[in-house]
């Protein structure tokens, strides 16, 4: 958690701003030379800020703070890596049973029962390679969310990202926000209340991913596990839903990275943050 | 920690960027790992031994007779096409290796040991699952009439399907659980399940369940497996 010295610290930086990217200059801005994907985007987001009179001439250089520490960045790349490898494992395994419930049936509601992934998006080659991807990804799959939670926990982090109950009435009003039923952004910490419900739902998913996982590793020794989540063939019916799950919340939370908050690329990769949004709570 | 440095996340996510490159290409390509095969095997290996320790060796938990599986939704798997002709009346288990009295044992003299009859769940490395009736002699008691040496740790099975055969360790074998079957749902067993006999525990993946048995031998040396030698986990303990 040590602050970097200086030189980033520094509230306003008094350097020349590029040229925002709505000057019809075809003169490429000299954007500074850090992969800051920000420029254009800001731009887009002023109108929603500003008067529409008064278009972005004069933009604001933003303070660059500290936004994520290392951990969490590592911790989140690593979750994208191995996340992609143990669904495309995971399909891989499907391959072999593409049915849930005892064999014969009746078989649960899955819109692939009986079909198969194509080969693009399964690793492992067959069962047996799938299968060896697969547990070679959990661990480490598992390691990442303890050192995450752990993190969250004793850093106080999990302050300014859970979901609380007294979240939902900010939730509300962020929703009436992207409905366009309130005209001002509602007040918010590092995160809006939205965001902490999204946050804390995936984390969440990950624990039941995690579980379920387990619960299918090891039917019988972790019996108590598994008929928790209804039997074997529901926790192996859970285990399938978390991924779609998954692919669905990232889509999303890449969209929206681009399209509301493109600095956070940037804050997610260096840990540093040049945008309109708070880091702290 | 890399706070003072952030250059180093940059370096670290460009890593794996190239990471997650090769993976879906390996993914692309249906890649088995390549040279990341002998990671792969050892991720494996050091999953069973943490799945041995996560495992109590607790018995398998039973179902009601009213549960089982119809008979034709119970695959059955042979290597084999067609499988050798074997007279029950002629055939024998030959059981040997570090013991100190080897042994022959016909059908008659397995179903004169005590016999274990239990309806389980079995669970195949595949997915699928069915339950089903099972009955046979506690390997455990075989093993008390041929009285294994100090230095027997591991059991290996050998059968007449072309070739396929089985590696247990002792502790695994020895699990009250685990019989050699020669009934299935109250009935003798039947060729698809393994006829004449075959190994049975609800408390490992069907592949390590050897069918169609011919000789059990002790040994000191870890043995391998039909399809653990391609990459199955060896112990397969659920």
């Amino acid at each position: 958690m040590t602050e970097r010295p200086e030189p980033d610290k520094e509230e306003q930086e008094p350097e020349a701003a590029p040229a925002p990217a709505s000057a019809p200059a075809p003169a490429p801005a000299p954007a500074d030379t850090e992969l800051s994907p920000e420029p254009a985007p800001m731009a887009l987001e002023k109108p929603l800020e500003k008067p529409p009179e008064k278009p972005p001439e004069k933009p604001i250089r933003r303070p660059l703070v500290k936004r994520h520490h290392g951990l969490i960045r590592v911790t989140h790349w690593a979750n994208a890596v191995l996340l992609a490898g143990m669904i495309a494992s995971g399909l891989q395994i499907y391959h072999a049973f593409p049915h849930f419930g005892l064999r014969g049936g009746p078989y649960y509601l899955n819109h692939w029962d009986g079909k198969y992934f194509p080969k693009w998006a399964r690793l492992g080659g067959w069962l047996a390679g799938g299968l060896n991807w697969h547990f070679a990804l959990a661990w480490p799959f598992v390691l990442a969310g303890l050192a995450y939670l752990t993190y969250l926990l004793v850093s106080g982090e999990w302050r300014s990202l859970l979901f609380r109950p007294r979240d939902v009435p900010r939730a509300w009003q962020m929703q009436l926000y992207y409905l366009r039923l309130r005209k001002e952004h509602p007040p918010q910490g590092k995160h809006n209340a939205l965001q902490k419900a999204a946050y804390t739902f995936i984390l969440f998913l990950g624990a039941l991913s995690a579980l379920t996982g387990f619960a299918i590793y090891k039917p019988v020794q972790l019996h108590w596990l598994t008929a928790l989540f209804g039997g074997y063939e529901l926790a192996r019916y859970w285990h399938f839903w978390a991924v779609w799950i998954f692919v669905a919340f990232t889509l999303v939370h890449v969209a929206l990275v681009f399209l509301v908050d493109p600095a956070s690329l940037r804050a997610m990769i260096t840990g540093w943050y040049r945008g309109r949004f708070p880091s702290h709570d | 920690m890399t706070d003072r440095n952030p250059s180093f996340s940059r370096r670290d996510l460009l890593r794996l960027g190239l990471t997650a490159g090769a993976a879906s290409l390996a993914g692309a390509c249906g890649w088995q790992g390549g040279p990341l095969q002998p990671f792969l095997r050892g991720a494996s290996r050091f999953n069973d031994l943490v799945g041995e320790g996560l495992t109590s060796h607790r018995l398998a938990p039973q179902y009601p007779v009213s549960a089982r599986s119809r008979e034709r939704d119970f695959p059955g798997y042979v290597r084999s096409h067609p499988l050798p002709p074997v007279d029950p009346a002629t055939w024998a288990l030959e059981v040997g290796g570090l013991v100190r009295k080897p042994a022959r044992l016909t059908l008659e003299m397995l179903k004169a040991l005590p016999r274990v009859s239990y309806t389980v769940k079995h669970h195949c490395v595949e997915g699928w699952s069915a339950i089903a009736t099972w009955a046979g002699a506690p390997v455990s008691s075989v093993a008390a009439l041929v009285e294994p040496t100090a230095e027997a740790r591991y059991l290996r099975f050998d059968t007449f399907d072309s070739g396929y055969y089985n590696g247990w360790d002792l502790k695994s074998a020895l699990h009250p659980q685990t019989i050699l079957a020669y009934a299935f749902n109250d009935r003798d067993l039947t060729t698809k399940h393994g006829a004449p006999l075959r190994l049975y525990s609800p408390v490992k993946l069907g592949y390590k369940l050897t069918k169609y048995l011919t000789r059990m031998t002790f040994t000191a040396e870890k043995p391998g497996g039909y399809w653990e030698d391609q990459g199955y986990p060896w112990l397969g303990g659920i």
